[in-house]
């Protein structure tokens, strides 16, 4: 789960990791108050959405001014930002963040991140602050510094200490400075089981004090139930209402841009028949993974969200049955097409335990737009067919 | 593979009267598996499915000889079951729990390694050697005996590229569902070399999928150790960046851990790599020979 810049700076104030002051705001007249709270003379006016990029997007801007401030918060809030993260469509801003402006020195790069290598928080830093960090670590990786902690042992002095060298900080009040922001940073990590916090940038100012300028982070979802606080701050507007309506039903469902709907169970699987499908020369509208425990109303759930989607020109049902009997998701089918107005074709392959009757029900239920895979490459080659209309 | 699991294995179960542990345990009974009793709290000294129940697994484990444990006990206590475990002289644990915190998971794993015992999982199907012994949740039916090892990041794909290797005629030895989490156990790395090491196994199904950077390890060593056919299967192709889809593990951020770079690197290793997964049974049957 990801949360918004302002939320991650509230975090940030609770373990005293400095940052420039700032009020979040929803409405133009709200920016004007929080611009006056906050004195100036120099205010940032920051979109707040669930990607990166924001800047140059024209989502961040510099007032130098309270009427500058008040024309910003109009531009922005209510516009959509589209950013190398978001889709093409594009996110609406609903909330501002305004800021008070910081000087600047020098921009650096920390973050913490988990390690699947070495299966430890990693602290990664650069003296590249302000630019995307897959460009650095492409073009200079040299210019990336990167710190494994081991959990049983924490963050210790030699961990800070090559930090502090690693960026080439000499000065002995900055280098201490350097050394507690990431000892807190890492702390913050541990404790609310984080799985990624990224600054970037990181300033130093002519004073020597490191500022978190952005903020950006996210939460393992395994451990949100311990983590109420966190949990809280869940925002979901910023997520798609699809995917939060599908995962009500205990579905895991994400759009995509073609024309084949997909109803897979298991993930691996699922995302196995947008390759077969991609293969086949077709191209899948969604991910759908219906789960362990499918039912006729999950199914029709299922088939409910992908119809949703005007490009889907046909549906391709994959199940493998294992513990999930191949009957029961046939019933389930019948059952969705009477819940459900399914108006496309949909391609059925229904393997493993009790496949055989599967067919059997699907064969005498006699529903002219529900068309019958023998094997996976079989259905997928018919739901590419269905697609383009043969 | 017998070495890792086979007849003899002496089995425990963890949350072994729960439901999900109580539905599996009796289907891995049935399999044939040597299920010899389990670990519930508080309920210890009660018989269950006709195994006795302990409370604790080092009582377990004193009294039944059991060196593997199956654990179905609930997310939030994945972490403490299999360290719990570790110290009580299992050998392996298998977890199939899906949902674990990833910070309880390091720190389990960390202390699994230090006591010497293995993990598989979490969020996995488990591991079948076939018609020997089923730890897991796999359906039996559909691992007959055979030549063909098979390890797999996805519970569905395993199901899927053991089927059609059946179907082509051929079997399978071991199958090993290593779990689509960002810290999982055994992987790639441990199991390959298992699988050149057997003698009954005489090529391997590989299937991976995006996020991490485990099957372009894999690469090195197949070049390096590897005298056994591989096929290999990447799912997430079609995936879009940045998006987690169903496994926490598979996101792709940035060039790294993208389905081309690992087709690119295991075919430089000379495996044979299918773009889809309908096309595994036939690539094992060439790679065989018949």
């Amino acid at each position: 789960m990801n949360i918004h810049e302002y939320q991650a700076k509230q975090i940030f104030a609770k373990y005293n990791i400095p940052t420039p002051k700032g009020i979040m705001v929803e409405s133009v007249k709200a920016a004007v108050t929080a611009a006056e709270e906050l004195g100036g003379p120099i205010w940032v006016v920051k979109a707040q959405i669930h990607a990166g990029g924001r800047g140059l997007g024209g989502g961040v801007k510099l007032a130098k001014s309270i009427d500058e401030v008040e024309e910003l918060a109009n531009e922005i809030l209510g516009m959509t930002l589209v950013t190398h993260q978001t889709t093409a469509e594009g996110k609406l801003v609903q909330k501002l963040y305004i800021e008070d402006g910081a000087d600047i020195k020098d921009e650096l790069y920390l973050s913490v991140v988990l390690d699947r290598k070495s299966e430890m928080p990693l602290i990664m830093a650069s003296t590249e602050g302000g630019m995307d960090i897959e460009t650095v670590a492409e073009n200079t990786p040299e210019k990336i510094i990167t710190i494994p902690v081991d959990p049983a042992i924490g963050f210790q002095g030699f961990h800070g200490r090559q930090l502090a060298f690693g960026l080439g900080i000499t000065d002995k009040i900055e280098q201490k400075n350097i050394i507690k922001f990431a000892e807190k940073l890492y702390r913050l990590y541990m404790e609310n089981d984080a799985e990624m916090i990224e600054i970037n940038p990181l300033v130093k100012t002519a004073k020597g004090v490191f500022l978190a300028l952005d903020a950006k982070m996210g939460f393992d979802n395994s451990a949100l139930g311990r983590q109420p606080e966190i949990a809280a701050m869940r925002d979901i507007a910023e997520e798609d209402a699809d995917e939060v309506e599908a995962a009500k039903y205990g579905l895991s469902y994400v759009a995509l841009d073609g024309e084949i709907g997909c109803m897979v169970n298991g993930a691996g699987l699922a995302m196995g028949t947008m390759d077969t499908i991609n293969y086949m020369g077709g191209t899948p509208a969604n991910f759908l993974d219906v789960g362990g425990s499918a039912n006729a109303e999950t199914v029709a759930k299922g088939f409910e969200i992908i119809l949703k989607n005007p490009k889907v020109k046909a549906i391709f049902v994959n199940i493998f049955g294992g513990i999930v009997r191949c009957d029961r998701i046939a019933n389930g089918i019948l059952e969705a097409t009477k819940l459900t107005d399914v108006n496309v074709p949909v391609i059925v392959r229904l393997d493993g335990t009790n496949a055989p009757e599967a067919a059997e029900i699907l064969k005498n239920a006699n529903i002219p737009n529900i068309i019958v895979g023998n094997d996976r490459g079989d259905g997928a080659a018919k739901a590419v067919a269905a697609a383009k209309g043969n | 593979m017998s070495s890792l699991v086979n007849k003899d294995t002496k089995v425990i179960v963890q949350g072994f009267t729960g439901k999900e542990g109580t539905f599996h345990a009796e289907q891995c009974l049935a399999y044939g598996t040597k299920i010899v009793g389990g670990v519930t709290p508080n309920k210890g000294g009660q018989e269950h499915l006709g195994k006795p129940v302990f409370n604790t697994v080092l009582e377990a484990v004193e009294t039944t000889g059991a060196t593997v444990s199956m654990i179905f006990v609930p997310p939030a206590f994945v972490g403490d079951a299999v360290m719990e475990a570790a110290e009580a002289g299992i050998k392996l644990a298998v977890i199939i729990t899906e949902g674990a915190p990833v910070k309880d998971m390091q720190a389990a794993k960390a202390h699994a390694t230090k006591h010497g015992m293995m993990t598989i999982g979490p969020n996995c199907p488990g591991i079948i050697t076939a018609e020997e012994c089923k730890i897991g949740i796999m359906p039996g039916s559909i691992f007959k005996k055979g030549n063909v090892g098979l390890i797999s990041k996805s519970g569905t794909l395993t199901y899927e590229g053991a089927n059609q290797v059946c179907n082509e005629g051929f079997g399978i030895t071991t199958a090993v569902g290593i779990g689509g989490d960002p810290i999982i156990g055994l992987s790639y790395l441990q199991i390959l070399p298992m699988f050149e090491a057997d003698p009954e196994t005489e090529a391997i199904v590989m299937i991976g999928e995006i996020g991490g950077d485990l099957e372009i390890h894999a690469e090195k060593l197949i070049i390096e150790q590897f005298t056994k056919p591989v096929v290999a299967f990447i799912a997430g192709q079609t995936a879009p960046k940045g998006k987690t889809m169903g496994h926490a593990g598979a996101i792709v951020s940035g060039s790294a851990g993208t389905a081309k770079e690992k087709m690119e690197a295991l075919e430089a290793a000379g495996v044979k790599v299918v773009v889809s997964p309908a096309e595994i049974g036939k690539a094992i049957a060439e790679v065989l020979g018949k």
